[in-house]
């Protein structure tokens, strides 16, 4: 009996032990960092340089997939919660959950880095595409002033449309106002072409899209204000945005079924010639291409409403990769990014990958089709760069609200009125937190 | 003397005790660490609101409950839940238990009918959820739809009945559930299946001397004797249909406003989107014991039946 006992004793303790040991940290092998990212397109490229820098320093870095991007996000916050992050991994989130980050102590502080030598490292890098990773002096998020990111490439967000499709339907040119947008869109439905596709099911496009709009018609600094709760979303200016969702469905511009439909099916219906416009990112000159290299199309910022204000549309940095604070291997990696993101490497990734390289000095390695997407740059924002930022519990009854009007289930001044709530509950929530 | 007997005795009763708590220690500690401490720390959690990466949580009491009780989209997710089940119950078991019935015959391919209809459980949630996109899909090209459902429509002159299944409330939920009860019905029809063939043939062969039809036979012999399998094949029904939600992630992603949302997509966005974890895991603990009671109730109305 005893030795029964003995054995369930050892059995327990062993147990315990290896529980305590899996949990406990691995040691660091100095010479491998480890290298997180959820760009299922580009891991071979990642690889491959990985490999070309092993060779080059000894560092072996070792590049883990985690695929799809919600799921890696989960996977970062759980991590970090563990205190198990990689030594180089992206934080695919808002600016807050990036200031949180850096204010919680997960990130490093790379300012010094990119001011060295004159700030060689910093000049090499589009501006737009950095101000994502940056934080100024009184930002509104509590964060030491200082970059913490280092952008692998840059992207924008604009209107795609198919030549051919267009003229069929009679067009040689691609619309310039948002009416004549419209009208091109009857033109194509009476020739049986469907108009506008994206991917709406998921809910940060349709945002995207709703908030080019805003700025076209309001301008940056009334939508800031409605952030910061001056002003409300039941304003005529923000119904006028709403409204233009209900244009599209009285219309019948957009694509069956838009609203459950995620972006890696609508890419398919642009590249198959399902609809003539597309709202989609520079990523999809790489899918475009795969799907049917024979696609002719341009590029062109989404028609505008009002002349008041420009088009604003979403771009800067695409992806950033970040260094953990908490790393051994913090110089090592630093200066594997740093190896990323010159000339050298940046036009053997657009090559590979057809994304807008970071380092300006690499743009003549790209397509037609990405210059075109290059050339809006200067038009580029984004919620990163805001100085303040919308409550997600109010982003997410805005975009689920922008669904709720194509499927026909509520006006546009419904929608308003239930976000204005919503935001109001918000403010109070925050007021009762100070 | 008496007292070395009570020492020997309680001894051994140590002994004993001693013996049985090493056994059963191992896996009391591995329950421990992995089900009871992970409770009580969420329902410690739903007590504070947190956003999940600061160190700092701050207090609330029960107000994430008292939010919770007042969230119609929470209680509009859930009533999308049980319509999923309601669904699961009838069709997909009526489907299990009649595919059931037919294979318990003396059938050619009975071999390879249980294999067909094991086959949709055994495939992943994406996949299936893909796949009947696909099938579902309401797109158009050159004026043609090319979805499976709405093509073979067109094809078969009912173009009246061509609708944007997935995108349009009226049928997104409806599809879903069947969708679900189509991926779930095999493990009824496996379990249902076992269950019949564990009846005595003596049973039916009484109930035949006695003058019984198919249908008295049926109702007075197979559907008692099943009353037990049916019970269990009702209660993981149940439990499965309130907590599906890959799918729903798989045919209709984030779209469709509210219409196609279940409580465990809530709990995905409270924590993802809007980065509400002490929310979130209120939503957690009472979805949980929400099921509790509900498989309780099973429990209890199974003992009763069993008493009859």
């Amino acid at each position: 009996m005893k030795k029964i006992i003995s054995f369930c004793l050892v059995l327990t303790s062993f147990m315990v032990s290896f529980g305590f040991v899996s949990c406990s940290r691995p040691k660091k092998d100095p010479n491998t960092i480890t290298l997180w990212h959820w760009m299922t397109d580009r891991d071979k490229t990642f690889k491959e340089l990985a490999a070309q820098y092993k060779e080059l320093t000894g560092i072996d870095v070792q590049i883990e997939l985690f695929a799809p991007s919600d799921s890696y996000t989960q996977k970062v916050v759980a991590s970090a919660q563990a205190k198990i992050l990689p030594d180089i991994y992206g934080v695919l989130d808002t600016k807050e959950t990036f200031a949180n980050f850096i204010k919680y102590g997960y990130i490093a502080d790379l300012t010094q880095e990119f001011k060295k030598n004159d700030g060689e490292w910093e000049k090499e890098l589009f501006t737009k595409a950095l101000d994502a990773n940056r934080f100024e002096p009184g930002n509104g998020y509590d964060v030491p002033p200082g970059i913490y990111g280092v952008p692998l490439d840059v992207t924008n967000i604009q209107m795609l449309y198919n030549k051919k499709l267009l003229k069929k339907a009679g067009y040689d040119a691609p619309p310039e106002t948002y009416d004549e947008f419209l009208e091109m869109a009857k033109a194509l439905k009476r020739i049986g072409v469907p108009g506008l596709v994206s991917g709406w099911g998921e809910l940060w496009l349709a945002d995207c899209f709703a908030s080019n709009y805003a700025f076209n018609i309001m301008g940056e600094e009334k939508v800031m204000a409605t952030y910061r709760g001056e002003v409300p979303y039941t304003d005529k200016d923000w119904v006028r945005v709403f409204q233009i969702f209900k244009d599209l469905v009285d219309g019948d511009v957009l694509v069956k079924g838009v609203v459950t439909k995620p972006n890696k099916e609508a890419e398919q219906d642009f590249a198959l010639e399902r609809a003539a416009f597309a709202f989609n990112g520079s990523w999809s000159v790489n899918v475009y291409k795969e799907i049917n290299p024979d696609l002719e199309y341009g590029v062109i910022l989404p028609p505008a409403i009002s002349n008041k204000y420009p088009m604003r549309i979403w771009g800067g940095a695409g992806s950033n990769f970040v260094i953990s604070n908490t790393s051994p291997n913090k110089e090592k990696a630093i200066a594997f990014v740093r190896w990323l993101t010159s000339q050298k490497q940046q036009a053997y990734l657009a090559e590979q990958t057809r994304n807008l390289p970071s380092n300006k000095k690499a743009l003549s390695s790209i397509s037609k089709v990405l210059e075109e997407f290059a050339q809006s740059m200067d038009n580029t924002t984004h919620p990163t760069i805001w100085p303040v930022n919308e409550s997600p519990v109010v982003t997410e009854k805005y975009t689920k609200g922008l669904q709720s009007i194509i499927i026909g289930k509520k006006s546009p001044e419904e929608v308003a009125k239930e976000i204005q709530e919503v935001k109001e509950k918000e403010m109070e929530k925050e007021q009762r937190r100070k | 003397m008496s007292t070395n007997a009570a020492k020997t005795f309680n001894f051994s009763k140590l002994r004993y005790t001693l013996e049985s708590f090493a056994f059963i220690f191992p896996a009391v500690s591995i329950f421990s660490i992995f089900y009871i401490f992970p409770f009580f720390y969420i329902f410690k959690l739903s007590l504070y609101e947190w956003n999940g990466l600061s160190p700092f949580m701050s207090f609330i009491g029960l107000e994430n409950f008292i939010e919770l009780m007042r969230d119609k989209i929470w209680w509009t997710s859930m009533w999308h839940a049980c319509y999923i089940t309601l669904i699961a119950l009838t069709f997909q078991n009526m489907l299990a238990f009649g595919l059931a019935l037919a294979c318990d015959r003396e059938i050619r391919l009975k071999k390879f009918y249980r294999v067909v209809f094991f086959l949709p459980p055994v495939l992943s949630e994406v996949v299936v959820g893909f796949i009947w996109r696909w099938v579902l899909n309401a797109g158009e090209q050159n004026g043609e739809p090319y979805g499976l459902l709405n093509f073979a429509l067109m094809k078969s002159g009912l173009n009246h009945l061509i609708t944007d299944w997935l995108s349009n409330p009226d049928t997104a939920l409806t599809c879903i559930a069947i969708v679900h009860s189509w991926k779930g019905f095999g493990w009824g029809f496996i379990m249902l299946l076992a269950g019949l063939q564990t009846i005595d043939k003596q049973l039916y062969e009484a109930a035949k001397v006695d003058g019984a039809n198919s249908w008295e036979t049926f109702k007075n012999v197979t559907v008692p004797m099943m009353i037990p399998v049916i019970l269990v094949v009702m209660i993981l029904t149940v439990l499965g249909s309130m907590q599906v939600f890959v799918l729903i992630l798989s045919m209709v992603g984030q779209g469709l406003e509210y219409e196609a949302e279940v409580p465990v997509t809530r709990i995905l966005a409270a924590m993802t989107s809007s980065k509400q974890y002490g929310y979130a895991c209120a939503m957690g603990v009472t979805f949980g014991a929400i099921l509790i009671f509900i498989s309780f109730s099973f429990k209890k109305i199974s003992e009763r039946m069993k008493q009859v």
